[in-house]
């Protein structure tokens, strides 16, 4: 198969029918993109198609060929990438990290100033264990929107009473 | 200086982990490397009577033969062989390894791998099991006269189910053998635990085997036990191998085989006055353990130890039991037991409320836990008892009262739950553990040297937070050493809540040991003039602090954190499926921190405790997870996700680092028994968990009007 | 290619094909794939052929009569979803769509994968039911229609033959209300307990997932209904319509249940 892959051609030897995450694991060395599952339900291997998010796991090399693909490690080229990338670690939305490479990659097609309803629908193939999802929301929101005032380290989380939350 | 703790620093691991650089063992390889699968057991209990294996060359094949060392899982006991010999006692009980170095030639093995049993009965019922791991009883005061003087006696029975973790990782290593030691990397909590399971099957001293932690998906308690098998099969197969093994579980096969919650089934009988004052408690707590003893000792103690919830009560009677049933070993799950005996308590208290008329928010009120009070172990509670500030804070933040007043009779509901949550190793096991932790001058700061690992909780950043602040440096100038045994001292397990409360305050005895020594001089300055050198601080108990084992009475912690969840949800009574539309969790830690990361700990544990209350159901079928995928073990989505209201109290514990308590494992304890309250205050009475919408159509339905429940 | 080599399985989105390999339950080892056919992918309007087409159709408004849609097999659940022709003609298999797995799933998942899969779970399989859509089926002989409630023949089975392809699926005016719900017990990535859709009209028509061994065309409830009866007599007529079982994610007793109780709710939301 041949692939741009964030941004270089590569051509590959590969059984079309091999998934493309181990595709992207093994044949690229590009371990970012991680499984979770394997069947499509944890997000944790979602890579980008010609711009759409998919699961890698559940796409053979034979229908990647000739597509651009995006993985994390190609993350910070895109339009709102190191934004997304930034607020992850400020805000949170990265605890063990597992589900962060597919959470932000899930995250990379949805527009400047996105609603939290269309974030939701964006994420709501990824799963995560460790924050409950709300952190990354917030992450989110503020990636789409990287005016400095969002990504100044913060000391929104306040304690004793502070409502500290995305809603 | 003095500017990192409290504040929402940088985390250390952030960047490396939205970048993809960050290195989770399956991104991992080294040269000559082979892959390795288990074999496992297809029936839950019997004798292996034959063996049959065909495989063609290229494969290594290894059973208990090849095991150098003991052939069990050194932890507690020594019941669970690494590799069954004989007798096989649940599904998915590890027989034989294979190895190869192509990975796919591993799936699908079971027409080359095959084994015979003579089946035996198994038991499923931890009531009918003859086999009991562990007893604990607690006895305060006098029951009798307790029970005297009731007004009302009042019982009831609470179920929990088992929970998955559900890290996003599953379990992995990767054994590496070399002349002169044999080394394992993987995702786990434990180092130590590992390295002393490792020890023993391979019967090698201490220093030829080293255990080195890679970056870690999660663990929730999952990668406390679980990777010490896992690593020996590795290294087995290693040592035959002559070459690298790395072991990556399948996601079927993690479920399937590794270790779950607890389910338990809690009885309680309670006395009460008219007027709400609780005078005897007599309390049954019945785990079911598994197929081998694993944690089920520590998972009953620190069950038992909360099961009164927190509140006082002068005259209490707690019998808990651990029991074997031939299903894999249940183990560490966050919470550890407290979870399902808060369950209890938490649910009988709104039941009791019902039983005598009076307003849940006002039982608690007059029940809870205040300074000076003692607890069931007869721990006398210091100023920093937070059980009421937390109960008000909460009450006062959700509008508990009106929407409890407002939504009565609607598909609306509104509960409560008040937990505490003990720090630390139960009774005297922190002064057994005599944990270390050091720190080494650096040019620039200081590097920590600990095994507590960071598995997403933020250890190394909270860490450093700690020191830095000791020592007066930058918070940037300190470095966390990687998680290496040959490297780092034993600062004890990554579990327990204890990771800053303890091995955080050994951190800050070391800084201002370090201080101390540098005198008015910088890091950088003193390792100019006079090079390095290494403080080392190890564990001692706070002062006056005792229990006694043998009695089960005494300071059973250093600490409690205590917290309160609000939770409101809404049913829909045509699919019986409930949506929580609000939670309000108030927790009160001694000091944050780190903020944010600590509200992060608060609202993840609490979206898994939602899941714990709701939908995550483990079915089992003849002793085997019927469900063993994520399409049919369900865990929330984002779009399930409620918002949440977090509130974070301070009430600073002396021995604590800056103050700080334990947080990880409290904020699973009350989101259960809130949603399990709400649901009777809409009508559903519901006693056990996962509240399913299948057992909830199937639930008594009460009057709307609050009418009384009879007893029983 | 599939007339001469009927061993071949075809290929779409691989949502289900690649779980099924994954998990060994699939040993089908030769593949076609059907993702570049692009031809298989468009939504438009088609001259309606009135055979088979409901006698009520009349023409109002924005609802052109004689003219289907016709739906590309191809079509994913996003395409669905952002197409501005089918949110106006049948608004409940956008619905549908919108709770099919989470976004990665509905990138990839086609409507015709998901009806050639034939799960009794599939979600767009009560939407048209209740829609009499009809399944273009094409060969190297030409193509042929079959109505929608005629194509399944049992648990998993259809009248397609294996040299057949779905082409496309065609959903003539619906008149009346269309209503759409799934139970899956969490918002994103379920698996229906039960999902039902309804077309409330001067005909009445009800369809539900996952209580039956394929997706149930209620017409006795719906006849009930349809001449208006009570929602106690169509739920009656309901209950000995459907065969709902017990398995891993639920009971046999919650779907009829439910889906008793969804037929009410159905019929207050469209009324
Ligand atoms: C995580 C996850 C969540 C899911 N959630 C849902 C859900 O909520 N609701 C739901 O209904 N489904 C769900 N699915 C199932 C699946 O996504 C759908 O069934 C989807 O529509 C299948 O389409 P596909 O193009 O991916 O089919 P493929 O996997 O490519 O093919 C499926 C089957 O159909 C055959 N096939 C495909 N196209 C044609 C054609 N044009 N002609 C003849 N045969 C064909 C294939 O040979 C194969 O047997 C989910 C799957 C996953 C992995
Ligand atoms: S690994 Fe692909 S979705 Fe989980
Ligand atoms: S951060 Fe751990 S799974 Fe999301």
């Amino acid at each position: 198969m041949i692939a741009i892959i964030n941004g270089k051609r590569r051509k590959l030897d590969v059984h079309p029918m091999k998934r493309l995450l181990d595709v992207l694991r093994e044949d690229c060395g590009l371990t970012g993109t991680k499984e979770g599952c394997g069947e499509g339900e944890c997000g944790a291997c979602t890579v980008l198609v010609d711009g759409v998010a998919v699961d890698s796991c559940l796409v053979p090399a034979a229908q990647a060929d000739g597509c651009a693909i995006v993985t994390i490690e190609g993350v910070a080229r895109a339009r709102s990438g190191r934004a997304l990338q930034d607020a992850f670690v400020k805000l949170g939305g990265a605890q063990c990290g597992i589900c962060t490479p597919g959470m932000i990659v899930a995250a990379l097609p949805l527009k400047a100033g996105a609603s939290l309803d269309e974030i939701k629908t964006a994420l709501a193939g990824n799963l995560c264990r460790c924050t409950g999802y709300l952190s990354i929301f917030r992450s989110v929101q503020a990636g789409l929107r990287p005016s400095r005032e969002a990504l100044r380290p913060t000391r929104k989380t306040r304690v004793k009473g502070k409502r500290a939350n995305a809603r | 200086m003095g500017r990192a703790v409290g504040a929402n620093v940088r985390r250390k691991d952030g960047d490396a982990k939205v970048t993809g650089a960050a290195k989770y063992i399956d991104d991992i390889s080294f040269p000559g490397m082979i892959f390795g699968a288990t074999i496992r057991s297809t029936i839950p209990h019997g004798e292996i009577a034959a063996r049959h294996v065909k495989l063609p060359g290229g494969f290594v094949v290894a059973d208990y033969h090849d095991i150098p060392g003991k052939n069990y899982v050194a932890l507690i006991d020594p019941d669970q062989p690494c590799l069954a010999e004989h007798i096989v006692r649940h599904v998915a009980e590890p027989i034989l390894l294979v190895g190869h170095a192509d990975r796919p030639r591993l799936i699908g093995l079971e027409q080359q791998v095959s084994f015979e049993y003579l089946e035996r009965a198994p038991i499923y019922d931890p009531e009918a099991s003859d086999t009991c791991f562990k007893r604990i009883s607690i006895d305060k005061g006098d029951l009798d006269r307790g029970f005297a003087e009731a007004d009302v006696v009042f019982e009831g029975e609470y179920r929990t189910g088992h929970q998955e973790q559900l890290y996003i990782e599953t379990n992995g290593v990767i054994a590496v053998p070399g002349d002169e030691q044999m080394t394992v990397y993987g995702s786990l909590q434990c180092p130590y635990y590992v390295h002393k399971a490792l020890v023993v099957l391979l019967g090698l001293p201490p220093g030829r085997v080293r255990v080195v932690q890679t970056e870690t998906g999660g663990g929730f308690g999952g990668k406390e036990e679980y990777p010490s098998m896992l690593a020996c099969h590795a290294a087995i197969l290693a040592r035959k191998a002559g070459r690298p093994v790395k072991m990556i579980y399948d996601r079927v096969e993690d479920l399937l085989a590794t270790t779950k919650r607890h389910p338990s089934i809690i009885r309680h009988r309670t006395g009460v006055t008219r007027g709400g004052r609780i005078t005897a408690m007599d309390v049954e707590v019945v785990m079911d353990g598994g197929a081998y003893a694993t944690l089920s000792a520590v998972v009953l103690s620190r069950g038992v130890i909360h099961a009164s919830g927190p509140y006082r009560c002068d005259h209490i009677r707690i019998r808990g039991r651990a029991m074997l049933t031939h299903t894999p070993p249940n183990g560490a799950f966050r919470g550890f037991g407290a979870p399902q005996t808060q369950f209890g308590i938490e649910a009988h208290m709104d039941r009791l409320a019902d039983e005598i008329g009076i307003d849940p928010v006002k039982l608690r009120e007059l029940n809870a836990l205040k300074p000076g009070d003692t607890t069931a172990t007869g721990q006398t509670l210091g100023k920093d008892a937070s059980a009421l500030p937390v109960l008000r804070e909460a009450v006062r933040r959700s509008g508990f009262r009106e929407k409890r007043r407002k939504w009565r009779g609607t598909t609306r509901g509104i509960g409560l739950s008040l937990f505490f949550h003990g720090s630390g190793f139960t009774g005297g096991g922190e002064v057994k553990l005599a944990s270390k932790a050091s720190l080494e001058l650096t040019a620039r700061g200081a590097r920590i040297l600990v095994a507590s690992t960071e598995i997403g909780q933020g250890t190394r950043t909270m860490h450093a937070q700690i020191v830095a602040d000791a020592l007066g440096v930058p918070f940037d100038d300190i470095d966390v050493h990687e998680v290496d045994t040959d490297f780092v001292p034993d600062s004890g397990p990554t579990v327990a809540s204890r990771t800053c409360t303890i091995v955080g305050k050994l951190l800050e005895r070391c800084a201002r040991d370090m201080r101390k020594r540098l005198g008015r001089l910088s890091p950088a300055d003193y390792f100019k003039k006079h090079g390095s050198f290494t403080v080392t601080s190890q564990y001692e108990p706070p002062p006056n602090l005792l229990w006694d084992d043998e009695g089960y009475k005494g300071d059973a912690y250093g600490s409690y954190a205590w917290g309160c969840n609000v939770v409101e949800l809404e049913v829909d009574p045509a699919t019986f499926e409930v949506r929580p539309i609000n939670v309000t969790a108030v927790a009160e830690i001694g000091k944050a921190i780190h903020p944010m990361m600590a509200e992060g700990q608060i609202e993840g544990g609490t979206a898994q405790g939602l899941g714990y209350a709701l939908i995550e159901e483990v079915v089992m079928r003849d002793g085997r997870m019927a469900n063993a995928q994520l399409t049919n073990y369900i865990i929330p989505t984002p779009l399930d996700a409620a918002p949440m209201k977090v509130v974070m109290l301070e009430r600073p514990y002396a021995y604590g680092p800056f103050g700080a308590k334990g947080v990880g494992e409290m904020p699973i304890d009350g989101p259960a028994p809130a949603v399990i309250n709400a649901l009777r205050h809409c009508g559903y009475d519901v006693r056990s968990i996962p509240a399913t919408p299948e057992r909830l159509m199937n639930a008594p339905r009460q009057k709307a009007e609050g009418k009384r429940q009879k007893a029983g | 290619m599939l007339a001469d080599d009927p061993t071949l399985t075809p290929i779409a989105g691989c949502t289900d094909v690649l779980v099924g390999l994954h998990f060994g339950t699939l040993d089908k080892r030769r593949f076609i794939d059907l993702w570049p056919l692009d031809d298989l992918r468009g939504i438009r309007l088609v001259q309606d052929k009135p055979k088979g087409l409901s006698p009520h159709a009349r023409t109002g408004g924005d609802k052109p009569s004689g003219l289907s849609i016709r739906i590309g097999a191809l079509a994913t659940f996003t395409d669905i979803i952002k197409s501005a022709l089918v949110q106006r003609r049948v608004p409940m298999l956008v619905a549908a769509a919108r709770e099919v797995g989470g976004a990665q799933i509905q990138n990839r998942g086609t409507l015709g994968g998901n009806i050639a899969n034939a799960s009794p779970a599939g979600d767009t399989l009560p939407v048209l039911s209740a829609a009499n859509a009809r399944i273009v089926l094409r060969s190297a002989s030409g193509e042929r229609v079959v109505p929608f409630n005629d194509f399944y023949t049992g648990y998993r089975t259809s009248v397609r033959q294996p040299s057949e392809l779905i082409a496309a699926i065609e959903i003539p005016p619906i008149d009346g209300r269309q209503w759409w719900r799934k139970v899956g017990t969490r918002r994103a990535q379920a698996i229906s307990k039960v999902m039902m859709a309804g077309v409330r009209g001067p005909e009445v028509r009800v369809a539900i997932g996952s209580v039956a061994p394929t997706v149930l065309h209620a017409s006795a409830a719906a006849a009930v209904l349809s001449r208006g009866g009570s929602i106690a007599d169509a739920q009656a007529a309901l209950r000995s319509e459907i065969a709902p079982i017990d398995d891993i994610r639920s009971t046999g007793d919650y779907r009829r249940q439910v889906a008793e109780n969804l037929l009410a709710v159905f019929w207050k939301e469209t009324r």
